[in-house]
């Protein structure tokens, strides 16, 4: 059947099993939100309209945290395309396999400044995996069919479709490629069996071993086969931000996050460790700290999808480059055939007894001072009620790294942030895409005031969907990381990271007509918290906290891990 | 240090950008850049030249392959290739010992004169940068108006083919032991 382009792009939609999408309709796409008005129920289809583009590529990586899938997301061109990128920025940076479909003028106004026209493939080319203008119509299902392929294999990441108008009005038979082969593409599945065996005996040989899992092993859906090998070989695990949930936090094994707001016996247990096994992360310099002092009698394994992340930042002894899941499964078939050729596996308990003693000596604290509400304890008050169960979508900031210390997170894929670019103002968007991924399942999305300021009008989208996010808002009425920095690093000179005029939050939800609650006092703060989470639908709950508390321990930018500054 | 890369890509829109915009975003350098169809339809051949340690050459090479639309990319400068430029110059030759001079160095390089004056020539030469840079060094003295480089390209050298039949089929084969001999 002949049908014209946007109704082509709808039922290639359908073909990838998308279910929701996240968008703004604009003058490019004007053909493509027509057909949605007509075809969407059909083809299974839920839009969700967000009230700004930013949002909706937020909400799509959130979908894509939350699930795994890759996230879809439809703006207009021009302007709409150019308050994606930060958006496309972030999925390109936290690896998330997103599709994003931007109009564009059509292809005979291209390159003459026609209204709202932007070289949205230009702009977007350094963030992302890689990006298409269609400039036939007969090769728009192919791309779509490509571009899905890209953005999910090998190590995933944001793909752009740039859809110029006349590409969504002309009319062509449908079909939709069953396979698709890029020549150009192709990435290493499996490690090399030598790699393998070689890293597997650099395992057993050990004596001071850490697991160190990334986003990559989340990626992959490698959470059993961490746990196997972690359990196999009595391996201490810590998490990177990204892969906070790979591992359980429960789990008698698990060292928490490292890095610059890492736990104390974490830092040292990297510092100190004689082999670091890294499965799927990249060696960030928030992970790392000073790169030559980091792990110094150390040597690394590591396993990566991308050969580009191996030996980028710090040199490796061991490495493997192929997808985690499956090479964590050679590893342990590996680890079977040494300890059947008599390799002994060492329970470690000096070197595990060592991390307790640093534990004991220095475990995450925070001081209780009358009746000032301390954010630590809302976020391990957030832990209790939740049983640790809820989906947790954080923002960027000093909350973004309590809740990441302080909220276990035993699965993956419940914790959702801006990991790598740090976009304050994904926390509240991204709780949204989960929410509608996961509809059954508690989603609480927490954020500081200066963060949620930037994505307020997304208030009228969960209103509109009834979308049940419980926005717990940590107000100090600071840019309160930036505030840490200036009283640490610049003697107290806090430069515009004054935010205290700012809107009545209760007040507000109550305009946009969502029930919010406000909780000032130390003894408030269970209560209000139990009453807001067990509000139905959308929900604020905020907690005036204490003005000028810090996250502790942190490692001073360029400074050693081991040099962290504990209190 | 110098190395010559060599990228197989599928040559469409923006592919150029893509290349030359990873170099940018990560602050490799470009010293020369040279693309050209292959044989096959839709792939073209780039070659780049640039330099950093071997860290930085790795991660050009990894990013490189990162890149969706690349087919093949080889750091020509671990294996035994050929490298050629081409260099075009306007040069002084007025009548008499000027041009028997410059067509003295002309007949030494291998060169040719593509184009004749009154009173300048034309020249082609090709090979390596070091035989090009020579060749531009000895006609300063005499004038050049004018000039333009392509930057190298490179082969891989077939090992396996004996050396007697490079010899006897491939001029460049003889211009290459020469030079290995200066």
């Amino acid at each position: 059947m002949k049908m014209r382009g946007a109704r082509i792009l709808l039922e290639s939609l359908r073909c990838e099993g998308v279910k929701h999408i996240f968008g703004y309709p604009g003058g490019a796409v004007l053909h493509i939100y027509d057909e949605l008005v007509k075809h969407a129920e059909n083809l299974g289809i839920t839009h969700y309209l967000v009230r700004h583009e930013q949002a909706a590529l937020f909400g799509a990586a959130g979908y894509s945290q939350a699930t795994g899938q890759t996230g879809v997301a439809l703006v207009t061109s021009g302007p709409g395309g150019t308050n994606a990128v930060t958006g496309i920025a972030n999925a390109f940076m936290d690896s998330l396999p997103l599709v994003v479909f931007t109009g564009q003028v059509p292809t005979h106004l291209i390159g003459n400044d026609a209204f709202q026209e932007a070289d949205l493939t230009g702009i977007t080319r350094s963030c992302t995996k890689h990006n298409y203008l269609v400039k036939h119509v007969e090769d728009l299902a192919p791309t779509i069919k490509e571009a899905f392929y890209v953005a999910s294999h090998g190590r995933p990441g944001p793909v752009l479709v740039d859809l110029p108008k006349d590409m969504t009005a002309q009319e062509i038979e449908f079909s939709y490629p069953e396979t698709i082969e890029v020549r150009s593409y192709k990435p290493q599945i499996y490690g090399e069996h030598k790699a393998v065996k070689k890293a597997v005996k650099a395992m057993l040989t050990a004596e001071r071993p850490v697991l160190y899992i990334g986003g990559g092993a989340l990626a992959a859906g490698a959470f059993d086969e961490v746990r196997e090998l972690a359990e196999k070989l009595n391996l201490p695990t810590t998490c990177t931000l990204m892969g906070l949930g790979g591992f359980p936090a429960s789990h008698p094994l698990s060292l928490g996050m490292l890095g610059m707001h890492g736990g104390y016996w974490t830092n040292m247990a990297v510092n100190n460790c004689d082999l670091l096994i890294s499965i799927g992360a990249r060696f960030d310099d928030r992970v790392t700290g000073k790169l030559s002092e980091f792990a110094k009698g150390a040597k690394f394994i590591h396993v990566d999808i991308d050969p580009s992340c191996i030996s980028k930042n710090v040199p490796c002894d061991y490495p493997v480059v192929g997808d985690a899941k499956i090479v964590l499964q050679q590893m342990l078939k590996e680890i079977e055939e040494q300890v059947n050729d008599g390799h002994q596996i060492s329970t470690h308990s000096a070197w595990h007894e060592q991390i307790a003693e640093w534990r004991r000596q220095h475990p995450f604290w925070w001081k209780e001072e009358g009746d000032v509400i301390k954010p630590q304890y809302v976020i391990h008050e957030l832990h209790r009620i939740t049983k640790g169960q809820a989906v947790v979508s954080a923002d960027v900031g000093q909350h973004q790294m309590w809740t990441a210390q302080l909220y276990g997170f035993d699965t993956p894929r419940n914790w959702l942030n801006s990991g790598g670019l740090g976009a304050m103002g994904y926390g509240f968007p991204a709780a949204v895409g989960a929410a509608v991924a996961r509809p059954n399942e508690l989603v609480v999305s927490v954020v500081g005031d200066g963060g949620f300021q930037m994505v307020l009008n997304e208030l009228a989208t969960i209103k509109q969907y009834n979308i049940p996010v419980k926005i717990l808002l940590i107000n100090n009425g600071f840019l309160g990381m930036v505030r840490q920095w200036q009283e640490q690093f610049y003697e107290h000179r806090y430069s515009h990271s004054n935010i205290e005029v700012q809107p009545d939050f209760v007040r507000l939800a109550e305009a946009y007509g969502i029930p919010a609650l406000r909780a000032t006092k130390m003894n408030e703060v269970t209560h209000t918290l139990e009453k807001g989470l067990n509000t139905p639908g959308p929900v604020l709950i905020e907690m005036k906290v204490a003005r000028e508390e810090n996250v502790f321990p942190i490692v001073p930018a360029g400074a050693a891990l081991k040099d962290m500054i504990l209190a | 240090m110098k190395h010559t890369i060599s990228l197989l890509v599928e040559n469409e829109y923006g592919m150029l950008t893509r290349v030359a915009g990873l170099f940018s975003a990560r602050g490799y350098q470009i010293d020369t850049l040279n693309v050209a169809p292959t044989l096959e339809e839709g792939v073209s051949r780039m070659t780049i030249t640039t330099h950093g340690n071997d860290h930085v050459i790795e991660q050009i090479i990894q990013q490189s392959r990162k890149l969706v639309r690349i087919i093949e990319v080889t750091d020509m400068t671990v294996a035994p290739h050929v490298e050629r430029e081409m260099v075009m110059l306007t040069v002084s030759a007025r009548p008499g010992e000027q041009r028997q001079e410059v067509l003295s160095l002309v007949e030494i390089f291998r060169a040719k004169v593509v184009d004749v004056s009154n009173d300048s020539f034309i020249l082609e030469m090709t090979g390596n940068a070091e035989k090009v840079g020579a060749f531009i060094e000895l006609l300063k003295p005499l004038g050049i108006h004018d000039i333009v480089r392509t930057g190298p390209v490179a082969m891989t050298r077939v090992a396996h083919i004996k050396a007697q039949k490079l010899k006897d089929d491939d001029e460049e084969f003889s211009e290459l032991t020469l030079n290995e001999k200066v």
